[in-house]
């Protein structure tokens, strides 16, 4: 394979300006370029070779694959079915047939695009380029009233193409919103997947989320919300269960829940019409209340399976669950995890 | 000046609310009946908020005919807009207002929620402050109970008064058919698959919180409105001696409400 850099923009930067495209990042063309980094993506795109060439901006081998091209040429022009009978025919035959699929294949480039898409930004260097666009608020802020514009951060509820479209995720109330600009109804949520979000946050734990995005984050030595001076080790901030206590859902808990009043006098709870909802917003007043997993689990057993229990009453004081694909990103330089370690001084 | 009868004349004078409530931007407002502005019992108190009270009035009612400059008219309109604003605060919750605004709000004219789980639930339009100047409309949505920004910077440039603290939740009291069921459904971070510890155990926290309001509910009798309330009341009267099965079922119906959606594509 060989790189043409004859274009003056690469598909990857044309495709990442287009309109709606605001939230991709640049994925890098070292990381298409490791076959280890596409396993199973063959599968799951037609064209996949085109598709990745494409992508690549390589131009495309002389070879012949052309087995599901026939169908899509049947038409009945005879000068066309002439050339398809003396098949191992020329370059203009082949041109002709990039002429006629090149929209299957921008289609498919764009498919394969996402689904790497999905895997870079969990990579080292693909979430780093992430947490530039989410210092610039290239994904916009949260519409909840009481979070204050926090930044969030773009989520697949799905990992299959096709099934929901992207959301947004306000790691300062932990739910997902609909992106307010229609544009982003057409990006398919797979292509950022589950796991980016929750990942993002664990990845810099130092990020002060309730910062907006006039803020820059880039300097570590901020004061954090309890008034603790930070360093880079962080061990001197308040912990809970392997979050920075003041980065778990600061935009919940008292002060920041509606209470619907009418004229002033709180609507009761007994009411038809009262409020039922209050839990969702809801935090403890001592966000350490949260850190007794075992504890909470011998008092309602309501929530506990076995697993779950099990894990919680190892882990109370431990980092959270680590995810079990590490290895995937090995030819990368490491997990994204490892940034965890090393990898606060941006 | 107070041609009742053409529309075309001038901006100032025909059908003064017709045109507000139809310009960009005044999607949220309704039409306040002649009869409500006239009423001057209706207006207590608006005096000594408005500048030009009565020439704004009259602009208002389609009855304005003073002749000025510009710069004087310009002044009394804006005075008839927030003139406007305020009374429309206090007519939103008259019987006929409530019926306006309820016919708006199923055409869901005020927006959807924007929280993914509410499925685009349409929004009421709501104040934080009933006092002037303080804060912008913002949008409840009754799914969720909780209140969002407009998408629009020309939404929320309106000022919350002019809608009030009370009206969306007077709406619900009035028609208590309207409120909406309340459901269990909710985004819970996940990393390949696995909850992450941190938000997991707040939301076990926060389950917790929504069970014992609901015990409470049940103790009084009282509707909680979520879906699955049979099933839960059942499992309740069964008592102590059956806990195992409780606890069963409560697993069961939580893996089915949280993974109906999130879970299975692990």
């Amino acid at each position: 394979m060989s790189t043409s850099s004859g274009t003056p923009e690469s598909w990857i930067s044309s495709f990442c300006s287009l309109l709606g495209h605001e939230y991709f990042a640049e994925i890098s063309e070292d990381f298409i370029e490791d076959d280890f980094n596409l396993t199973g993506l063959q599968g799951q795109v037609a064209m996949y070779k085109e598709a990745l060439e494409m992508i690549l901006d390589v131009e495309p081998e002389e070879d012949e694959d052309d087995e599901e091209d026939e169908e899509e040429e049947d038409g009945d022009d005879s000068v066309e079915g002439e050339e398809r009978a003396s098949r191992r025919g020329a370059a203009d035959r082949r041109h002709h047939r990039m002429a006629s699929d090149l929209s299957i294949i921008e289609s498919s480039a764009e498919m394969l695009y996402g689904l790497i898409h999905q895997r870079f930004i969990c990579s080292r260097v693909g979430i780093q380029q992430m947490s530039e666009k989410y210092e610039l608020s290239h994904f916009g802020v949260c519409p909840r009233t009481l979070c204050n514009g926090t930044r969030c951060l773009p989520v697949g509820i799905s990992d299959v193409p096709g099934e929901d479209t992207v959301k947004l995720f306000c790691p300062s109330c932990v739910d997902i919103y609909v992106p307010p600009n229609s544009r982003f109804q057409t990006v398919d949520g797979a292509f950022f997947g589950r796991t980016f979000g929750a990942l993002f946050l664990l990845t810099f734990p130092d990020y002060d989320i309730t910062k907006k995005g006039a803020e820059r984050i880039s300097n570590l030595e901020h004061p954090n919300a309890r008034g603790a001076t930070l360093n880079n080790d962080s061990e001197e901030k308040e912990k809970i269960n392997g979050m920075n206590a003041s980065n778990l859902a600061p935009g919940l808990g008292k002060g920041n829940t509606y209470e619907p009043k009418i004229y002033g006098f709180k609507v009761s709870e007994r009411a038809r019409s009262g409020p039922r909802m209050g839990w969702l917003r809801d935090k403890p007043a001592d966000i350490q209340e949260l850190n007794e997993a075992a504890a909470y689990h011998a008092e309602h057993p309501d929530f506990s399976d076995d697993d779950e229990a099990s894990m919680n009453g190892a882990a109370t004081n431990s980092r959270p669950p680590r995810p079990p694909r590490r290895t995937t990103r090995r030819a990368n330089g490491g997990s994204p995890m490892s940034v965890e370690a090393n990898g606060q001084g941006l | 000046m107070d041609d009742f009868n053409s529309d075309t004349d001038s901006d100032y004078t025909s059908y003064w609310r017709d045109w507000f409530i139809s310009s960009r931007g005044n999607e949220y407002f309704c039409e306040i009946d002649e009869d409500y502005l006239t009423d001057r019992f209706n207006l207590t108190g608006l005096n000594t908020e408005v500048q030009y009270y009565q020439y704004a009035l009259d602009l208002v009612t389609d009855v304005f005919d003073l002749d000025c400059d510009d710069e004087m008219r310009e002044t009394i309109e804006k005075s008839a807009r927030h003139l406007y604003g305020l009374v429309h605060a206090r007519y939103i919750v008259t019987t006929r207002g409530l019926a306006k605004m309820l016919e708006k709000y199923k055409k869901a004219d005020f927006g959807k929620c924007p929280r993914v789980m509410c499925k685009s639930h349409p929004l009421l339009p709501m104040g934080q402050s009933d006092n002037p100047n303080v804060k912008a409309v913002k949008l409840y949505c009754a799914k969720c109970e909780d209140i969002y920004n407009p998408k629009s910077s020309r939404h929320s440039a309106i000022d919350g008064a002019y809608f009030g603290t009370s009206f969306h939740n007077i709406i619900f009291q009035v028609y208590p058919a309207l409120i909406p069921q309340k459901t269990y459904d909710r985004y819970i971070p996940r990393i390949y698959g696995f909850r992450v510890h941190a938000p997991a155990t707040l939301i076990r926290w926060q389950h917790a919180q929504r069970d014992d309001m609901r015990k409470r509910l049940r103790k009084l009798e009282i509707e909680s409105g979520f879906k699955d309330d049979e099933e839960d009341v059942e499992a309740e009267d069964s008592e102590e001696e059956e806990e195992e099965e409780e606890v069963d079922m409560d697993a069961l119906e939580n893996g089915e409400i949280e993974g109906g959606e999130l879970n299975n594509q692990i």
